[in-house]
């Protein structure tokens, strides 16, 4: 395994997960220093970042860039343009993942169910009248809804939407944060993250953490917020439906071309099915995230398994 | 392996209901970005301290700590430096007040004054009245108490007395008083208005009759651009009127410097609840301020801010009239930080805060300065802090921001 004598941590950006990264960058910073790796530097996706990768090339990069740029794969472009080795997958896997109809398809074709949905822009609305596709859409796809920019995380402009006459706000919102629209049928049940790891010996499935959000569901003040949030790990899940959440994630890394880690978020329906609503490529790693919880109740050490990504990563080489 | 639950705070049921609204949101989240250099940021109050002379202060926080330095590295009373409160005394004189240093209180900021008189004052559910829209920062010290605020219309020339009259005659009629009237009567944060002169007395009369204590609050009095400053409501009625004061905006908001001057009985409450809150504030702080307005040209040095401040506000109302879609209002500060701008109708400025971040600018939604959740149609931008390019830039990118979602609005009938 490669020596490790600098790394960097890349976290902030420009997104409106900044606030999140810096706390996952920090965390996984600390937990570094835990382990015995302190030259370690974390640094913002800024004008200054090349020069200093440039001047300072680390051994490795820990990317903990949440939202665009961090995960749409353009950060990652940017490492291999420099030639440096990084934990995490390539960009052309990463773009997959973070385009969530795309992810979904791809799920989809290797037999993972996930909610019917349809992907819409907002100037489809302007060209074609709102109000006339917003009846389409529930006349189509039914209620509860589920609306979520076709790219971004931590719930930012997603909601659910129990009435028809909810669907308009709902896609206000959805459009503060992006142009693309992924309304889907929403799954009742329960919520779960499933996190895959490979710290070189092959993808494994952490157990699931399953996800019970109070009165206001999963949404950002209950997921940075301590305490606001109940999770179980491993998730209540009968065992073969654990199993089966545990092979849909798997499925997911493998056909979107993942590497070391990814997250999928799935909820699993009364009857057991296992719905797939999106993949991380990039996970929160902040005290209220599921991946470190994960990681702990599968018994592994924190700082110890974000050391071996990077190990395997610098082995790997850019 | 059996499910174990996992809370990620093991004290979340352990909280006071008051902390209950304390919680992570995505408007804070979206002021992280705000801070970045890529955005133009008419967020933020922030004093831009870069014009002081930096090298002069800190040559001069040397020879105080040369001089002086057992004194600032040791505590102090809960009331403040004695020579720092003389000081105080001069600046307030600039407004027509007459207060005697030992009426006066130093504080952690104007911030921690309103902390105080809010502890001091407010049981859960008291009735505070205020501008409609008011200071943020003063609403979330009431709301840390539980207060109940009632907004006041302000138009124009700030405060209107008649609306205060009805508000006072409402209140009343639901068998309740209020505990005090908080106004920001110069350069107000966030509309930009002034209470006008002819007002000043009406309001003062109106408190006067009803027994309401008026709480004062003026960080920006002295950042006129046209006129000599304004005479402070404290100034016709001492035993009305609380006053609070800052350097924040007129030195240095890093100092953390401020005070309140208030009537005797009340000025000896809030010492005893400072006693509590920090026991001392930090003396190192208050023989800065005391240094500076003893030994540095303060007097110009407001003078410097105000045409800093005057071009930026320039700017700003010159890229408004120049670039602002349709429907759009907004106030002309004749001096402070602020501009009040009010979106075309059914634009929410909440809403439209992300597709600002992502067009690299940011401005405080409306909503966070009124108690009652109204205000989604307004904006307050800052221009205390961009040079005059940057700020002319900002808003070029907010009209467009603006425009794209007032179409957004109109496409779904909203």
């Amino acid at each position: 395994m490669a020596e490790l004598e600098q790394v960097v941590i890349l976290a902030g950006g420009l997104s409106p997960e900044r606030e999140v990264s810096l706390r996952s960058g920090g965390r996984v910073r600390d937990a570094l220093s835990l382990v015995g790796l302190d030259d370690v530097v974390v640094l913002d996706a800024d004008a200054g970042l090349l020069a200093q990768l440039q001047q300072f090339p680390p051994n490795a990069v820990f990317p903990a860039i949440h939202g665009s740029c961090g995960e749409d794969g353009s950060i990652r472009e940017v490492l291999s343009l420099l030639g440096l080795p990084y934990v995490g997958s390539v960009p052309s896997a990463c773009r997959a993942a973070f385009d969530k109809p795309t992810a979904k398809s791809l799920a989809a074709a290797a037999g993972v169910a996930t909610p019917l949905s349809v992907t819409l822009p907002r100037e489809i609305f302007h060209d074609l009248g709102a109000a006339a596709v917003v009846s389409l859409i529930v006349a189509r796809l039914g209620l509860p809804l589920h609306v979520k920019p076709s790219r971004g995380g931590s719930a930012l402009g997603a909601a659910p939407v129990l009435r028809s006459a909810d669907l308009s706000a709902a896609l206000l919102g959805c459009f503060a944060y992006g142009d693309i629209a992924l309304i889907e049928q929403y799954v009742t049940g329960t919520e779960v993250a499933v996190s895959v790891l490979d710290l070189g010996d092959g993808p494994r499935a952490l157990p699931a953490v399953e996800i019970a959000p109070g009165d206001g569901g999963y949404d950002y003040a209950a997921r940075y917020t301590p305490g606001k949030t109940e999770f179980y790990v491993p998730a209540r899940l009968p065992v073969p439906v654990a199993a089966d959440v545990a092979a849909a994630a798997l499925t997911v890394h493998s056909v979107l071309g993942l590497r070391d880690l990814s997250r999928t978020d799935l909820i699993v329906d009364a009857a057991g099915t296992a719905w797939f609503l999106e993949v991380n490529v990039a996970p929160g790693m902040t005290e209220t995230s599921t991946l470190p919880l994960a990681l702990e109740a599968a018994g592994h050490e924190f700082g110890a398994a974000c050391l071996r990504l990077l190990s395997v990563a610098a082995a790997r080489g850019g | 392996m059996s499910a174990e639950s996992r809370r990620t705070d093991r004290y979340v049921d352990q909280y006071a209901e008051r902390a209950k609204g304390m919680v992570a949101s995505e408007i804070r989240a979206l002021f992280a970005v705000a801070s970045r250099p890529e955005i133009v940021s008419l967020a933020g109050g922030t004093p831009y301290v870069a014009a002081l002379p930096l090298d002069d202060v800190g040559a001069m926080v040397g020879a105080m700590v040369a001089r002086h330095g057992t004194q600032a590295l040791q505590y102090c009373t809960a009331q403040g430096d004695a020579g720092l409160r003389e000081r105080i005394c001069e600046v307030m004189a600039l407004e027509a007040v007459q207060a005697h240093p030992d009426d006066v209180v130093v504080t952690v900021g104007s911030q921690q004054a309103l902390d105080l008189l809010a502890r001091i004052f407010i049981d859960p559910g008291d009735v505070i009245l205020a501008e409609a829209p008011s200071y943020v920062g003063a609403l979330g010290a009431f709301a840390a108490y539980q207060a109940d605020v009632v907004h006041v219309p302000m138009d124009d020339d700030g405060l209107i007395p008649e609306a205060l009259s009805a508000a006072l005659a409402r209140v009343a009629a639901s068998g309740r008083k209020p505990k005090f009237l908080y106004t920001v009567p110069n350069f107000h944060n966030p509309a930009g208005v002034t209470l006008a002169a002819t007002r000043r007395q009406q309001v003062l009369d109106i408190c006067q009759r009803a027994g309401l204590l008026v709480v004062e609050d003026n960080p920006y009095g002295l950042l006129g651009f046209d006129t000599e400053p304004m005479r402070a409501l404290r100034a016709d009625d001492p035993d009305g009127v609380v006053y609070l004061g800052t350097f924040s905006k007129t030195f240095a908001a890093g100092v953390r410097v401020g005070w309140a001057v208030a009537p005797p009985a009340i000025r000896d409450k809030l010492i005893l609840a400072a006693e509590s809150a920090v026991l001392c504030h930090s003396s190192f702080a208050q023989l800065t301020v005391r240094e500076y307005l003893a030994t540095q040209p303060w007097r110009e040095q407001i003078k410097e801010f105000r045409e800093l401040y005057r071009e930026r506000r320039d700017a700003t109302l010159d890229a408004l009239e120049r670039l602002m879609p349709p429907g759009c209002r907004w106030t002309r500060p004749a001096g402070g930080f602020y501009v009040w701008l009010q979106l075309p109708a059914g634009v929410d400025a909440k809403a439209m805060l992300p597709r600002a971040i992502a067009a690299r600018v940011a401005y405080v939604p409306g909503t966070g300065f009124y108690a009652d959740g109204s205000g989604a149609q307004f904006a307050r931008l800052c221009y205390a802090f961009p040079p005059p390019e940057r700020i002319t830039e900002g808003i070029r990118r907010l009209a467009a921001v603006v425009e794209s979602e007032a179409a957004l609005r109109s496409d779904f009938g909203r």
